[in-house]
């Protein structure tokens, strides 16, 4: 029942959510730039505003992928919160991402290919470290619930310091921060075209902003679960803080070459994820 | 355990025996009428033979026969010899550096005679469980189906390729011949008789891989036949070494001994190995592309290499809690991880799904080598996810092939838009094989909980693996499903054979993700619970990948009763759009039609570097399992 | 006010400018003017933009080009003419291959004079064409065609 109510609390609040982190995003970096930025509500009116304006697609395939990508990111996130499988959440993650990648496919224009490659480049340099993070939980608490995870007794992050460092790693790349934002950025106004979703226009790429909301919000509470047994207080500041220094980074590297991403990124998870995974498993023994 | 149900004990015989008669009919039949007619009636028989015999004993105890028949084991015996002393008579085609071929199969065969000198003799010389059933089924339908594709399609390889010679009465035998070498195989619960059948699968494929008698084909199916050769001699070895220390043949009592069979279990568990193409015998496999498609389809998704894994697979509560167990399973994560990262540099669509095929094979084999029930459960739906959605896409990818002259993925660009029907069934085959909530990837996620449980390094392996997995399927998908950017030429209809086979795969792709529980609970559960002593393994999660499923079909139904209007934009090409549908540009010499290739990354993968590293990590773990059995 | 002129997305091209209003736009997004505080974005595709910017004259090389990027842009959408020679080809009027100012190609809704244009007139001309823009998503202004030749 709990977990119904999880689900459902997600599947209406994280969009809430996302937006407000989106727009405080964007004003803590417009800050950091010596601005003052948007008024914190403006990827609201962004999203309303795309919502209201005429379709204009190559092909209407790209609105079903787009709408599979917010109807799976939101399954993922349902699943999470509503204390399911870790696992399962993950794949869910990525069969979100399949789908945007296809929409990205889908007009066969020259942008939106190369962004749906790199997009597909990161899909391929995260994977492994969400994988040996949801491997981690079950180790460090015998369950790939995320309700067992949750109410285990003991910070996740106390067993697991390297997994938790190797997922902030990625989740660089799952927000689209630079130096790791290869198929898109996700401050507009650092492209030239706008890779992954060039081709998305309109009600179109509002879907695709929402989706990315609810992706936000999931990837938080991801983060969330390793602190959780601090308290709820410590855990959030602690996520403050993670949001926070992503947004830093953002602001203060340059994008990296793919090649850099998927060499760091799988090297990140075998050093830190992988060798805190086969430290566990030997020290229990 | 006997069963008295007179035509129920018959039936496995029948099944071995019934491939062979279209077999002999087919060749001797000349004309495509009769040709038709025969494979036909043969594949549906067979079909319907194994689906009768898995309906009559999916439920229940195995059925074991047990009878003592002096003059078939003899007759059993004098066959191996027979294919043995064919394979060394067609090793006089060999060159210089293939000297080792002739000498494995002569030592094979002395092993071969050492044992018949040993007289091995089994009480139960034919058992079938669950697993034998599925494999059975496997066998009979998704087999069944490749030989009716191969109708039409090797009447137009005939026509593409005048410059080999017309000897499709040879080939559709030895289809045949193939299928019932397998039933063989998964029935066999005499080693001997087992290995026999094993000889003929490996003669069956050196014949079918050289079918075209080029000199490429040629070298690969000697090749095949070499490396199958030293995984025959390890199996002839194991049934040796049994007979040496006066231990019993028996496959069922054999993976009933535990610790004690580790040994033989450790020969065999190679001999799969090979047959199953893992690093470092990889090569053979892809090498076998040279042949028709047919070929490919029927080494890939229902025999030869399934002979392999249903090997290792069967020894699997023997290999449960082994260290060489683990280090065969690891041989298995380590072909997977590999052969996953050499098939992003692929561009031709057959060497993807060799490499898949090797991959998921290793992805079973991990299974097999950590042996737990909730591994071997995963291992099982590997095996029946594979068989389906890997037939369903060599047989597509040879249509394609067939009509547009290329198997390169990148000139599948459009293939939705083109023809449509054929579009669908290859992205079904294709998210059958990595998507949720689809069939495999709900065995990957078991295998993901059955090996953190033992030891964090072959989860670590199959999260590294997954990765690229899902980059290179992918990308395939991205190209089938975008709108065509240049004309493409007009892709014929499919014939009333290659439909047959086509649409039967790929509703069996959707019935298997729909009804995966079922085939849990009514024949892989049942074979755990025997094998594990009452072990439970119920499929986890089966709500959300319900809920999953239900909501993708709910998202396709509401696409195509309320698909999106709006206006249509051309692609934007930075503004230099040319054309009445603006799909080309103006640059510098005159109009171009833009064109955007996949990424293969070859630098960063590269495919010679990445197979050599997983061989020799393979070599490595191979002779460290053989060492910690004979320790 | 309504949702369109709360989150103006801005594509900019650069006909045959001199670079001078360019500059000048670029630097409306600087930290000394930053118009991302009235949600402004430049985002450099048709495909995203509600307000197109152009400085400079067509030319013959580029009137397809701005052609194509007006009818790639989803409506609603207005066209800012930005700097003496988008309004009316400047000094490049009279040159054997400049077509003139934006309007001669696609309907433009605000012209903003200078050379090189200032960042206030910039801002004062968006925020104009958010007005357009406005009574154009209510329906209450002409929508035009690609080739159409109304001025609001």
């Amino acid at each position: 029942m709990t977990g119904l109510v999880g689900a459902v609390a997600f599947v209406v609040l994280a969009p809430v959510v996302g937006g407000l982190i989106a727009g405080l995003d964007r004003i803590l970096s417009a800050r950091l730039q010596a601005r003052v930025g948007p008024p914190v509500l403006q990827p609201f009116w962004d999203v309303l505003k795309l919502l209201s304006k005429r379709r204009a697609l190559v092909t209407v395939f790209q609105e079903y992928y787009a709408g599979c990508f917010l109807l799976f990111a939101i399954v993922a996130g349902a699943i999470f919160f509503g204390g399911g499988d870790l696992l399962l959440t993950v794949f869910s993650l990525a069969l979100a991402g399949v789908f945007l990648v296809l929409g990205a496919y889908a007009p066969n224009s020259p942008y939106s290919t190369i962004g749906a490659e790199r997009e597909l480049l990161q899909m391929m340099a995260y994977e492994p470290m969400l994988l040996i993070a949801a491997l981690g939980c079950f180790m460090a608490t015998g369950s790939f619930h995320v309700d067992a995870i949750y109410a285990h007794p003991t910070a996740l992050v106390g067993r697991l310091p390297g997994v938790f460092l190797g997922l902030l790693f990625v989740l660089t790349i799952k927000l689209r921060k630079s130096p790791f934002d290869l198929s898109a950025s996700h401050h507009a106004h650092q492209e030239l075209v706008r890779g992954l979703t060039t081709e998305f226009s309109g009600p179109t790429l509002a879907l695709v902003e929402v989706g990315h909301w609810y992706e936000t919000v999931l990837l938080l509470g991801l983060v969330y679960l390793f602190l959780a047994a601090l308290g709820p207080w410590v855990a959030l500041a602690g996520v403050v803080v993670v949001y926070a220094l992503e947004v830093l980074a953002d602001n203060i590297f340059a994008r990296l070459t793919w090649r850099v991403t998927v060499a760091s990124a799988w090297t990140v998870a075998a050093i830190l994820g992988a060798t805190n995974l086969l430290a566990v498993h030997y020290l229990k023994q | 355990m006997t069963n008295d149900n007179g035509l129920s004990y018959l039936l496995p015989g029948i099944l071995i025996v019934l491939p062979l008669v279209p077999a002999l009919l087919l060749a001797v039949v000349r004309g495509q009428a009769m040709r038709s007619a025969v494979v036909w009636t043969g594949a549906l028989a067979v079909a319907a033979g194994s689906v009768w015999l898995a309906a009559g004993h999916l439920s229940g105890p195995p059925l074991a026969l047990a009878f003592d028949l002096p003059w078939l084991d003899r007759a059993v015996a004098g066959a191996g010899l027979l294919v043995s002393l064919y394979m060394l008579f067609a090793c006089r085609g060999i060159v210089k550096r293939e000297w080792w071929i002739p000498v494995l199969i002569v030592a094979q065969t002395v092993v071969m005679v050492l044992v018949e000198v040993a007289g091995p003799r089994a009480e139960r010389p034919i058992v079938i469980d669950q697993l034998s059933l599925v494999m059975a089924l496997i066998i009979g339908i998704v087999g069944g189906l490749i030989c009716i594709y191969a109708l039409t399609y090797m009447e137009d390889y005939h026509r593409h390729h005048p410059e080999v010679s017309d000897r499709k009465p040879l080939f559709f035998f030895l289809l045949f011949a193939f299928l019932s070498a397998m039933f063989g195989i998964v029935f066999s619960n005499h080693l001997g008789w087992m290995h026999c059948c094993w000889e003929v699968t490996t003669l069956c494929s050196f014949l079918l891989i050289g079918y075209s008698r080029t000199e490429e084909a040629r070298r690969n199916a000697f090749r095949a036949m070499g490396f199958n050769a030293v995984g025959g001699l390890s199996f002839g070895v194991a049934i040796w070494w049994q007979l040496h220390n006066g231990r019993a043949i028996e496959l069922d009592s054999m993976a009933a001994m535990g610790s004690a069979a580790l040994v033989p279990a450790v020969l065999i568990g190679f001999a799969g190995l090979t047959k199953s193409a893992q690093l470092p015998f990889s090569s053979w496999l892809l090498g076998a592309m040279v042949a028709p498609t047919p070929v490919s389809a029927l080494l890939h998704s229902s025999t030869m290499v399934k002979a392999g894994v249903f090997a290792v697979l069967k020894f699997a509560p023997v290999f449960h809690g082994h260290t060489a167990g683990y280090l065969i399973a690891l041989v298995g994560g380590a072909t997977f991880l590999a052969t996953s990262l050499a098939a992003i540099s692929m561009s031709n669509a057959k060497l993807v799904l060799a490499y898949s095929t090797i991959a998921n094979l290793g992805l079973v084999v991990a299974c097999a080598g950590v042996g737990s029930p909730e591994a071997v459960w995963a291992g099982m739906m590997l095996i029946i996810f594979h068989a389906i959605s890997k037939g369903l896409l060599f047989l597509a990818v040879g249509a394609v092939e067939h009509r547009t002259g290329s198997r390169d993925i990148e000139d599948m660009e459009g293939l939705l838009a083109t023809r449509r029907a054929l579009g669908i069934v290859m992205i079904v085959g294709i998210i059958g094989m990595f998507l949720a909530p689809f069939g495999m990837l709900v065995a990957k996620w078991t295998c993901l909980k059955a090996f953190v449980e033992v030891n964090p390094l072959l989860a670590i392996l199959l999260a590294y693996g997954s990765a690229p997995t899902l980059f290179f399927w992918t990308k395939w998908l991205g190209k089938v499903i975008s709108v065509p950017g240049a004309a493409r030429p007009a892709v014929g209809p499919l014939s009333a054979n290659e439909w047959a086979a086509v649409g039967t795969l790929a509703v069996l792709t959707v019935c298997a993700c729909v009804l995966f529980p079922l085939v849990s609970d009514y024949a892989v559960a049942p074979y755990l619970a025997r094998q594990y002593a009452g072990a439970m393994v119920a499929p986890a999660g089966v709500g959300i990948m319900a809920l999953m499923l239900g909501l993708l079909v709910l998202a396709i139904m509401a696409f195509i009763f309320y698909p999106p209007r709006g206006q249509v934009s051309a692609r934007y090409l930075a503004g230099a759009n040319m054309g009445a549908a603006g799909n080309t540009f103006r640059g510098p010499l005159g109009e171009v039609t833009p064109a955007s290739r996949n990424y293969y990354l070859m630098g960063f993968f590269p495919e010679g570097k990445i197979i050599l590293g997983g061989s020799l990590a393979s070599i490595a773990l191979m002779i460290v399992a053989l060492a910690a059995v004979l320790r | 006010m309504g949702i369109m002129s709360k989150s103006p997305w801005i594509l900019h091209y650069d006909g045959s400018s001199c670079n001078g209003c360019d500059i000048e736009v670029l630097a409306c997004l600087t930290p000394l003017y930053d118009v991302e505080r009235f949600g402004i974005v430049n985002t450099g595709n048709p495909k995203h933009a509600d307000i197109l910017l152009i400085t400079g004259a067509v030319n013959e090389q580029n009137k397809e080009v701005v052609t194509n990027l007006y009818a790639q842009m989803p409506d609603p959408k207005v066209v800012v003419a930005l700097g003496t020679c988008a309004t009316s080809g400047g000094i490049f009027r009279e040159c054997y291959n400049v077509q003139g100012g934006i309007d001669t190609t696609i309907p433009v809704d605000v012209y903003v004079p200078g050379c090189a244009v200032r960042p206030e007139a910039i801002i004062e001309g968006v925020v104009k064409a958010l007005g357009v823009l406005e009574l154009r998503a209510a329906g209450k202004a002409q929508t035009h065609t690609p080739t159409g030749k109304v001025k609001a």
